[in-house]
């Protein structure tokens, strides 16, 4: 049980996060944001994905709503203010969250735009957990010290699957994939997911994006003469993977393939974090918080939103701090732990900064399984089985 | 609850002799099972509402109360005719309860609302409703009768509640999502379990009721990963000699020594073990497994599960007559 405090942000909060009780209660204002920024996009291909206005924003609520009750006994508050910004407007509305003296901000935005607002935060000595960037490089390379991950990456997610599929019986894998880069960054991740299990892709096919509508009064029926045809004079396979992050195709892969197979990744079988159906380690009452704030169902944004605060939360709860490099140092210690309707606690990697967490496998309207599975062992912890571990990442900011 | 057993037992005499009866809440199957303590065999099995999971006896044996959380509302059975009595108010989305020894009042825990509802037993009246943390769920009664106990799950507190004027005076910081609290009879200690946390929180009890976290217990078992010891329901034998922790996923119960507080042993029992009662005199201690759909018996003397008995499914918690 070493101490790892990794952050060049954290400088010494041992003493005080180390300690076994509650820390005397003193009255902490916590105040955060939640920025959303909004890009461009074509309709997704089915309505149930449509994007709702309160989009992270309902998990936020949540979150402030859960963190208050505890605080109220200790005497801190929360405050969540939420922006949602097209790409143009993001450091303007992070400046202004800056100025306002909020030192905690949940980012939902693409790998680029994050880093950017990220770097501006650590001029202020403002912390940042990623909501949605499932990119690899922002948890190696490209890795910042005040940036935390609350979303999986590709790889973990991918892992998820893969360790499914490979407890299933089924290794050979026909790789779908689609032409943006986005996609052939999940692909990327399915292929090591594979060599890393033992599963082996016979063949791959990319998929082109072409533009155009997704929604089209008979999409389906184009879509029912064009798949096929794409998918015949396969090699032997058990398993269709569809590596499609821009969400245009996966979605009518499953009764349109040539050989009947099953799907898992962006269709059949997909990783989440959370979905409104779990009900699973108290993940009913979960849900229906949610539900009764939100009058919808939750997303994986909103559910990530809200653990992101919760994760806030939590840390102040433990340490009776609000200083950033505190709270940092102690998320990413041995003594962080928080139950996240998962069956398991969630901790964070303190190489990078990732939360470790058990991903669910959703059908559309049941959790299936939950990753990592049974046999899957690790010596560290079985999450760590999921997505990259310490030594191979190149993350050097945590040092 | 042990100290009623003189009582309850003289009542029971004189009514007749009756076999002990354990009573298990199926939280799946919406039925309540019931087992003769003498033969262990189930004698019959009757609805329960919808997602039956607290259950407990009235002090005289008569009465049943089940909280069928999905009904928002305790049910209330003729523990001899399994029929229907009446139903008390609840709040909403009642999962565990615990009875004053005097039969009155209920303290529910209302885990969708961050509420300890109070309801009279007698005149079906709720008497007050305490706000406290984000998913209240375990209870406990201090043998006093001055503190009732709330632990709330999200919120990871043990929140000490004055009977007096039902005002929260006290709260404890305790490992990730606390389940259940059990006082020890003499009052000086209460157990709060916490199943993500995989710890049982020690609380000792000041003269004046003031509580301080004294320690934290922790469970280990070869060929077990760490993340599937989830301690859940815990029972302590009436002279503090031994604390039951059921370790859910992990399949086991905890055995630990009250004085050193070391764990000494853990004994196999059905899967996904949660709730836990003791037969009257500590004789045998009933385990509900919800994944395997049955119960262990644990002779409680030889500490080893000596049956184990098919249920309805999902088994969530038990209650035994106190014959």
């Amino acid at each position: 049980m070493t101490k790892r405090f990794a952050s060049p942000l954290a400088a010494a909060a041992l003493a005080v996060t180390a300690c076994l009780g509650a820390p005397a209660a003193e009255a902490v204002e916590v105040r955060a944001g939640v920025l959303r920024v909004d890009y461009p996009a074509l309709l997704p291909i089915s309505r149930y994905d449509a994007r709702p206005e309160d989009l992270d924003f309902a998990g936020a609520t949540l979150a402030d709503e859960d963190n208050a009750t505890t605080g109220s006994f200790l005497g801190h508050t929360y405050e969540t203010e939420t922006v949602a910004t097209p790409p143009e407007g993001a450091l303007a509305a992070l400046e202004t969250m800056l100025e306002s003296g909020i030192r905690y901000v949940v980012v939902d935005a693409q790998a680029g735009d994050l880093l950017a607002l990220a770097d501006r935060a650590a001029e202020a000595g403002a912390l940042v957990l990623n909501a949605s960037a499932p990119d690899g490089g922002l948890r190696g390379a490209e890795c910042r010290a005040n940036l935390l991950h609350i979303a999986p990456s590709f790889a973990m997610k991918a892992d998820a699957v893969a360790q499914f599929a490979v407890w299933k019986k089924w290794p050979r894998w026909l790789l779908v994939s689609g032409s943006n880069p986005e996609d052939r960054a999940l692909a990327e991740a399915y292929r090591r997911a594979a060599k890393k299990f033992g599963a082996k892709i016979v063949e791959e096919r990319e998929f082109e994006d072409t533009g155009g509508a997704r929604r089209t009064d008979t999409g389906h029926a184009l879509v029912q003469r064009q798949l096929p045809t794409f998918l015949q004079r396969t090699e032997e396979h058990d398993l269709v993977i569809a590596a499609d992050a821009t969400d245009y195709f996966a979605a009518y892969l499953p009764y349109h393939l040539w050989t009947p197979r099953p799907v898992m990744g962006s269709a059949g079988l997909r990783p989440v974090t959370m979905h409104g159906a779990h009900e699973a380690w108290g993940a009913t009452q979960f849900q229906t918080r949610f539900e009764r704030l939100a009058r919808r169902h939750v997303t994986e944004e909103d559910y990530n939103t809200w653990l992101a605060l919760r994760v806030l939360g939590e840390a102040v709860t433990r340490t009776g701090s609000d200083d950033p490099a505190e709270l940092e140092a102690y998320i990413v210690s041995d003594a962080f732990e928080l139950a996240a309707f998962k069956g398991q606690k969630v901790t964070f990697r303190d190489w990078n900064g990732q939360m470790r967490q058990p991903i669910l496998l959703y059908d559309d309207r049941i959790t299936v399984s939950v990753s990592p599975q049974e046999g899957f062992l690790h010596q560290v912890s079985p999450l760590d089985t999921l997505g990259l571990d310490r030594p191979e990442s190149d993350c050097t900011a945590f040092q | 609850m042990k100290s009623l057993m003189l009582t309850a037992a003289l009542c029971l005499a004189a009514s007749g002799a009756l076999a002990g009866k354990a009573f298990v809440s199926n939280e799946r199957g919406n039925t309540i099972t019931v087992l003769d303590t003498d033969s262990w065999e189930v004698i019959a099995e009757f609805e329960g509402g919808n997602r039956p999971r607290g259950i407990t006896l009235s002090p005289d044996g008569a009465l049943l109360y089940v909280c069928a959380s999905d009904d928002d509302t305790v049910r209330v059975f003729d523990t001899e005719t399994y029929e229907e009595l009446y139903t008390l108010p609840s709040g909403p989305d009642p999962e565990l309860f615990v009875l004053d020894r005097s039969g009155s009042p209920l303290y529910i825990a209302n885990e969708d609302d961050n509420l300890v509802t109070v309801t009279d037993t007698q005149s079906h009246t709720i008497l007050a409703e305490v706000p406290v943390g984000v998913e209240p769920e375990g209870m406990a009664i201090s043998p006093d009768h001055n503190w009732v106990v709330n632990t709330s799950e999200t919120t990871n507190m043990a929140h000490f509640i004055s009977t007096e004027d039902y005002q929260i005076k006290h709260n404890i910081l305790v490992d990730q999502r606390p389940r259940y609290a059990e006082y020890l009879d003499d009052g000086t200690r209460l157990f709060v379990s916490s199943e993500i946390g995989g710890t049982v929180s020690v609380i000792d009890i000041a003269e004046d009721g003031t509580p301080t976290l004294s320690r934290k217990i922790g469970f280990e078992v070869p060929g077990v990963l760490p993340e599937w010891l989830q301690p859940v329901g815990v029972k302590a034998t009436s002279d503090g000699s031994r604390i039951f922790v059921a370790l859910g996923p992990a399949n086991r119960v905890a055995v630990i020594d009250g004085t050193s507080l070391e764990v000494l042993d853990y004994i196999m029992v059905g899967q996904r073990v949660w709730q836990m009662a003791f037969t009257p005199g500590e004789e045998f201690l009933v385990t509900t497994n919800g994944n395997s759909n049955d119960i262990t018996v644990i002779d409680v003397a030889a500490e080893k599960a000596i049956k184990s008995v098919q249920v309805g499914q999902q088994p969530w918690g038990v209650a035994i007559t106190p014959n």
